[in-house]
């Protein structure tokens, strides 16, 4: 078998956010000059990027399915359908029972209502804390309890689509998206696996989620700002599903499957985010991959937050790639699409592959001098994570042959 | 071929060259397996809470670990660092918070627990004419909480044991439910054979017994009910078991490529032979009917293995108690093995320590190499009434049993059609 069999083709895309659902629709988005979508007022002083209406009934069909999920798991499981779909292995069991997936969850919604009787009814002058055991009994349901369990997304998945070779479920915010990429890539890299769907959902429109976020204060909670306008203040949160179909070049051939893509090159790392540190690993992590790198061709694909001094290190790694004589044009996807943590990267990842497919760089994202209109065709995106908090990584996306393209 | 560093398979050797565990019967491997051997029980009272009209109010709590507050992933941080820091010393390897390999986690979700939720509702900042969240949200624009903020980010678990321990490369933090330790292993064995890494540390923890957690399993029928005596409840593989108690643990296995361990001159606790993984599609939280993903789990790791079913001394079962579990995973194994099951010794440690849920996985592979090191069998306790319906069975019924096990198969299944098998060997063919 020679090494280009091994190669790790993405075969299948699978998005849906507050831009749209769907390949077609999002290249539509990017390429054109609405802008993001954004809801300023629901959770105000917060602004999200809703989810775009959708039926989730189209990749969810069983009503009792839907029953069972809460958004976030609708928003993945139906992203995860649209990928399988785009890869042309919709009903195939045969395939479905070998693909091994790998999911980046956080944890789903809980019951505000009952929440909130909780707090009132066990703090303040008329506090009876026996009184929780009560409520919870009485108010939780079981069903919501299979919601928020992080690894319940791909078990909708397993149901829903049949997808069964194996299942796990990373976590950890951007750090889960990241290393299920990482892992994905070095399976199929090394022959562990051919077939794989990876990929997460966000929900952005839901309080405690907001909550979590704001207890290191990380939310941007003013009239809404493009990533680099905000200048590392806070990050925007956004409603995503991003899931990917990857898959050995030779699993791909041997089905006539096409790629919008192949990966070059996965880095990943950590560091406690003293000053410069989160720079470092960047720089570091793209040494590694400079022998792979196109100096002209080469785009920049930014999964970054608007969060913290690991975000202005970000920039300023992004802008010395100048000085190593790259000249990179860049996206930023977060201003579009709003943070989606697990499932940022993934995204991020989707929409490099749908740009070199297209051969064309998408319009610019957000107005700031870091973006600007591009002609060329880019021949490799490198797409980047900063988390908000912890995990810093990058992976090199590149195009392929007209023959083997989508 | 004797003493290969490579397999059937043509991959590295993997062995476990330290150990380490915490569970309700206490610290260490020693406490643990004078216990286990002994039949004793950690599964108590609940203390930690009021279990005032709950239905279940016993656990396996690790109550005597100082975590004060308590929360969920404090605990999982402090038993996690236990079991940790005992198989990095067994192992002897890298220097003191240099671990030379990277770090995978089973951890359970995290998420903000009552007694933060009512702080936070109570705090000065908080706008009392706002309710619920918005008077949360408000108390956090009014101050940064960069404590909880650091516990209860789903990464806080893995960062934690990542910066005390010096692991490389990004922590793994994983769920698979109640296979979640299972998986840890399983990841560390893949790294290892692509080359990756020569060594990783494979750590399971959950600290998860708080009001909520225990109300939730409880709706979903989970949990037994027999509450009185609490050593009683887990009734493993018995006609009375009616569902699992709740428990606490965290064990960890540092994973070694044989030959890096033969250089280095440690000393070989044990073989990671196999593994085996297959997703059920059935439904959220119970198995296909026909036991289909069961047995291919339970095949794939015996091929995986190369190990014949007449070949494994000793299955240590997922055994929870639950009267679809143990049903499903004899039926499982039978069908897996053959009729060499009815004379296979299967045990359920679960039966004394209870379900430690995202560690089970972790805290059993520690037992099952504990098994084959004292050639002893743990029993499975208060198995009394033997169940008509799986019929001829060998459950090591109440009493250990000295054995020369060489290979053991240890199950881990959980909520999502979540299946994983691993088999333990003695030493290195």
């Amino acid at each position: 078998m020679s090494s280009d069999d091994r190669q790790v083709w993405i075969t299948g895309i699978g998005l849906l956010s507050s831009l749209g659902e769907g390949v077609d629709a999002h290249w539509s988005a990017v390429t054109g000059k609405n802008g993001p979508v954004i809801d300023e007022d629901s959770y105000a002083p917060y602004p999200v990027h809703p989810l775009v209406e959708v039926d989730f009934a189209t990749q969810i069909k069983k009503r009792g399915d839907l029953r069972q999920m809460e958004p976030w798991q609708r928003i993945g499981t139906y992203s995860a359908g649209l990928a399988i779909e785009d890869a042309g292995l919709t009903g195939n069991l045969e395939m479905l029972d070998t693909m091994d997936m790998i999911v980046a969850a956080g944890s789903g919604e809980r019951d505000a209502d009952m929440d909130q009787k909780v707090l009132e009814s066990t703090t303040g002058e008329n506090a009876n804390k026996g009184h929780s055991n009560e409520i919870l009994k009485s108010e939780l349901r079981p069903t919501l309890f299979l919601a928020q369990l992080s690894n319940l997304l791909a078990g909708n998945i397993s149901i829903v689509h049949k997808v069964t070779g194996s299942s796990r479920t990373y976590m950890g915010e951007e750090l889960a998206g990241l290393a299920s990429i990482e892992n994905a890539f070095n399976r199929i890299s090394s022959g562990q696996s051919d077939l794989m769907l990876i990929g997460g959902a966000n929900n952005a429109q839901r309080k405690d989620a907001l909550l979590i976020f704001e207890l290191g204060q990380n939310l941007w909670g003013d009239k809404f700002k493009s990533v680099w306008e905000r200048d590392g203040g806070g990050l925007v949160m956004g409603s995503v599903g991003a899931f990917l179909v990857l898959e050995s070049a030779a699993h791909a051939k041997a089905r006539g499957a096409k790629a919008y893509a192949k990966m070059s090159a996965v880095t990943s790392g950590r560091c406690s985010r003293g000053e410069g540190e989160a720079r470092k690993q960047l720089l570091s992590q793209f040494e590694t991959m400079s022998g792979k790198i196109d100096k002209e061709q080469i785009g920049v694909m930014s999964g970054a937050s608007g969060c913290g001094q690991a975000n202005v290190e970000e920039l300023v790694f992004l802008s010395d790639l100048d000085v190593g004589g790259y000249n990179p044009v860049m996206r930023t996807y977060g201003s579009l699409l709003g943070h989606s943590f697990e499932a940022h990267m993934p995204a991020g990842l989707a929409l490099a592959a749908l740009s070199l497919s297209k051969g064309e760089y998408p319009a610019p994202f957000e107005e700031s001098e870091n973006e600007e209109i591009a002609e060329g065709i880019p021949s490799q995106i490198l797409v980047t994570s900063v988390g908000h908090w912890r995990g810093e990584g990058l992976a090199l996306v590149t195009g392929v042959d007209s023959k083997e393209a989508k | 071929m004797s003493n290969s560093n490579t397999d059937h398979k043509g991959r590295s050797v993997v062995v476990v060259t330290g150990m380490g565990v915490v569970t309700s019967l206490g610290q260490g491997q020693q406490d643990n397996w004078r216990d286990l051997i002994a039949g004793k029980s950690g599964i108590r009272h609940i203390k930690r809470f009021s279990t005032e009209g709950l239905r279940t109010t016993i656990a396996g709590c690790v109550d005597f670990l100082d975590v004060d507050p308590y929360s969920a992933p404090a605990l999982s941080i402090a038993m996690a660092e236990s079991a940790a820091s005992e198989a990095i010393e067994q192992a002897d390897i890298g220097k003191k918070g240099d671990f030379p390999g990277p770090l995978f986690l089973a951890t359970p979700p995290t998420e903000l627990e009552w007694p933060q939720r009512r702080e936070i509702y109570t705090e000065e900042g908080a706008d009392s004419s706002l309710e619920g969240y918005d008077r949360l949200l408000s108390a956090c624009r009014a101050e940064k909480h960069e404590e909880m903020q650091r516990l209860f980010q789903f990464a806080s678990v893995g960062e934690h044991l990542a910066d005390k321990y010096g692991t490389k490369g990004l922590p793994i933090s994983l769920s698979t439910a109640c296979a979640s330790g299972g998986t840890a292993i399983q990841l560390g064995v893949e790294a290892i054979g692509r080359g990756d890494t020569d060594t990783a540390l494979c750590v399971g923890t959950d600290g998860t017994v708080n009001l909520e957690a225990l109300v939730r399993f409880s709706l979903l029928s989970a949990l037994s009910t027999r509450n009185n005596p609490p050593e009683g409840a887990m009734a493993s593989f018995s006609k009375e078991r009616d569902g699992f108690v709740m428990a606490e643990g965290a064990a960890c296995l540092v994973l070694e490529s044989y030959e890096s361990a033969k250089a280095r001159g440690a000393n070989i606790l044990g073989v990671l032979a196999g593994c085996g993984e297959h997703a059920d599609a059935f439904h959220r939280t119970r198995t296909s009917p026909d036991g289909m993903p069961m047995i291919r789990t339970i095949s794939k790791a015996l091929v995986d293995a190369g190990l014949k079913p007449e070949e494994i001394g000793y299955v240590n079962a997922h055994g929870t108690s639950t009267p679809e579990n143990d049903k499903m995973e004899y039926f499982s194994l039978k069908q897996a093995f053959g009729d060499v099951m009815e004379t296979t010794p299967i045990s359920s440690n679960k039966s004394m320590i209870g379900h430690t849920l995202s560690a089970a996985g972790a805290v059993e592979a520690v037992f099952s190499l504990m098994t084959m090191q004292n050639g002893m069998i743990p029993p499975t306790i208060n198995y009394n009434t033997p169940d008509p319906d799986m019929g001829k069975i060998d459950a090591v019924p109440n009493k250990a049993r000295e054995a020369d096990v060489s290979a053991v198969i240890s199950n881990s299944f959980g909520f999502g059609g979540q299946n994983v098998s691993v088999v333990y060997g003695r030493e290195p063919k």
